[in-house]
């Protein structure tokens, strides 16, 4: 098991792993989002409170669960790359930065699509969720600052793993402040405490997003590994040999 | 190890010495001492200006200004808290020195704090005089941005030290820094604001108070670890 483990983590073998990862991720993820696309618009009861518009959770929460899991990603990969000293993990931290900041603004958006209709804005300051996932995305920003001013990729690789286990930190901190800082402006909570559940014909596709969402983050993360793993090595033989072979770097 | 060496002097000899030499630097060249008070003064001054001089505006949006602008003024003079240790090499002389490394960081980051910091909190008060703040929430404000510099002085220096020797400037440490220090402003403000308004403020202070303690025993060896990849 650990020479398994050990053996993936070498970027050669990796790359080739990686490849026929992707699919068994991609297909099921897409044909999850397929049905939870189709089961959320269509099969899904109106809500009585908020009709039709209450339908954007099914992008809303999977991009927001996302934007908060692709960090722990970026954080855990850091520490590990800056623990034991594996060349892969960083490349994960550098691959989930961007598809991180990425889901982290779609759940921006869609918050602010859907706080139109039943808020009556586009932004809501006293939403502590809100003012959270925008700290997290400037977060992100600072991590893909730092890495791309850092010319020495080994170097970058520490610097931001640094930054992102600070981050961690920080991320609590801000979401307990937020919370006391939101209590003191704004009267009730936007959404009831322990309110009405879910009927099985909105759950079902909700689940199927977040499940689709996740695969489908796994794949896109496994090939955004890949490139980062082949421009990395790009000075090994292992890359020139697989360039230089006769299907093309297939 | 050369610690059981009985010579070696202890761990507070190397801290205080930095400190020492950061002081006698900034006492030799005050301008970048002043220039980041100016700056703060400055900021207070812009804000009246905009928005108009009415007493009861300023009441209200005291305690957020003043926080915001010593945020800032802190900022500008965390640029160059390892730079030039960076480029005369004494930071090098840091890392190899039989001393612990958290230890010399936090020496430094003392330094920065007694320079930039406290003299902050001390040009506090007549400022917010401007802003008709009565005499006890003064003393709020002054207690709030004693602990906030703390904070803001430790994360910075973790900051400061991820980019130290990057000519990136201001720009990329603002981007570092500025997330990480959103609680401590939110928290600073708030207090400032409630006890303005004859509210329960203590949270406030406390959750300060937590937060200066947990970045004095963790902020250092993130700043050391940070020095060493820098300087790689």
């Amino acid at each position: 098991m650990w020479k398994f483990f050990h053996h993936l983590t070498s970027p050669p073998h990796y790359y080739r792993v990686g490849a026929t990862l992707i699919p068994w991720l991609a297909i099921p993820g897409l044909a999850l989002i397929a049905y939870g696309t189709y089961a959320g618009l269509f099969l899904a009861s109106e809500d009585y409170q908020q009709g039709d518009a209450f339908r954007i959770i099914y992008v809303h929460v999977p991009a927001a669960y996302l934007s908060m899991l692709a960090y722990a990603f970026m954080a855990f990969g850091g520490g590990i790359g800056l623990i034991w000293r594996m060349k892969l993990a960083h490349a994960v931290g550098a691959a989930a930065a961007p598809l991180g900041a990425a889901f982290t603004f779609l759940a921006l958006v869609t918050g602010a699509i859907w706080g139109r209709p039943m808020w009556g804005t586009w932004w809501e300051w006293g939403d502590p969720r809100l003012t959270s996932e925008l700290i997290l995305l400037f977060l992100y920003f600072g991590y893909m600052a730092l890495r791309s001013s850092i010319d020495d990729t080994a170097k970058a690789d520490k610097a931001s793993a640094v930054l992102a286990l600070v981050g961690v930190v920080n991320v609590v901190i801000v979401h307990y402040s937020v919370e006391w800082w939101s209590s003191l402006h704004q009267g009730q909570t936007l959404f009831k405490k322990g309110g009405p559940g879910m009927d099985a014909d909105m759950l079902y596709p909700l689940l199927a997003m977040i499940f689709g969402f996740t695969l489908l983050f796994g794949a896109l993360l496994a090939r955004r590994i890949r490139t980062e793993v082949l421009f990395r090595e790009r000075r090994t033989r292992w890359v020139r040999e697989l360039v230089l072979a006769p299907e093309g770097g297939k | 190890m050369t610690s059981t060496n009985p010579q070696q002097p202890g761990i507070f000899a190397g801290l205080a010495a930095i400190a020492r030499r950061d002081i006698l630097l900034a006492w030799k060249r005050p301008g970048d001492v002043l220039n980041p008070l100016f700056f703060f003064a400055m900021v207070c001054t812009l804000f009246p200006l905009a928005v108009g001089p009415s007493a009861e505006q300023l009441i209200f949006s005291g305690p957020g200004v003043l926080w915001v602008a010593a945020l800032l003024a802190t900022l500008l003079s965390l640029n160059t808290l390892f730079m030039s240790d960076h480029e005369d090499g004494s930071l090098d002389q840091m890392l190899v020195s039989p001393q612990p490394l958290p230890v010399l960081a936090l020496g430094k980051t003392l330094a920065h704090w007694l320079i930039s910091g406290l003299p902050l909190v001390l040009i506090s008060p007549l400022l917010a005089l401007t802003y008709r703040m009565p005499g006890d929430v003064v003393g709020v404000l002054m207690l709030t941005l004693l602990l906030g510099t703390i904070c803001l002085s430790l994360l910075g220096s973790i900051g400061a030290a991820l980019t130290v020797g990057l000519h990136t400037g201001t720009a990329l440490l603002s981007l570092l820094i500025l997330p990480l220090a959103m609680p401590v402003l939110l928290l600073g403000a708030n207090t400032v604001s409630l006890a303005a308004g004859n509210d329960i403020y203590a949270t406030g202070i406390w959750a300060l108070g937590a937060y200066a303690v947990a970045a004095l025993s963790l902020a250092p060896y993130a700043t050391a670890a940070a020095l060493r990849i820098s300087s790689e």
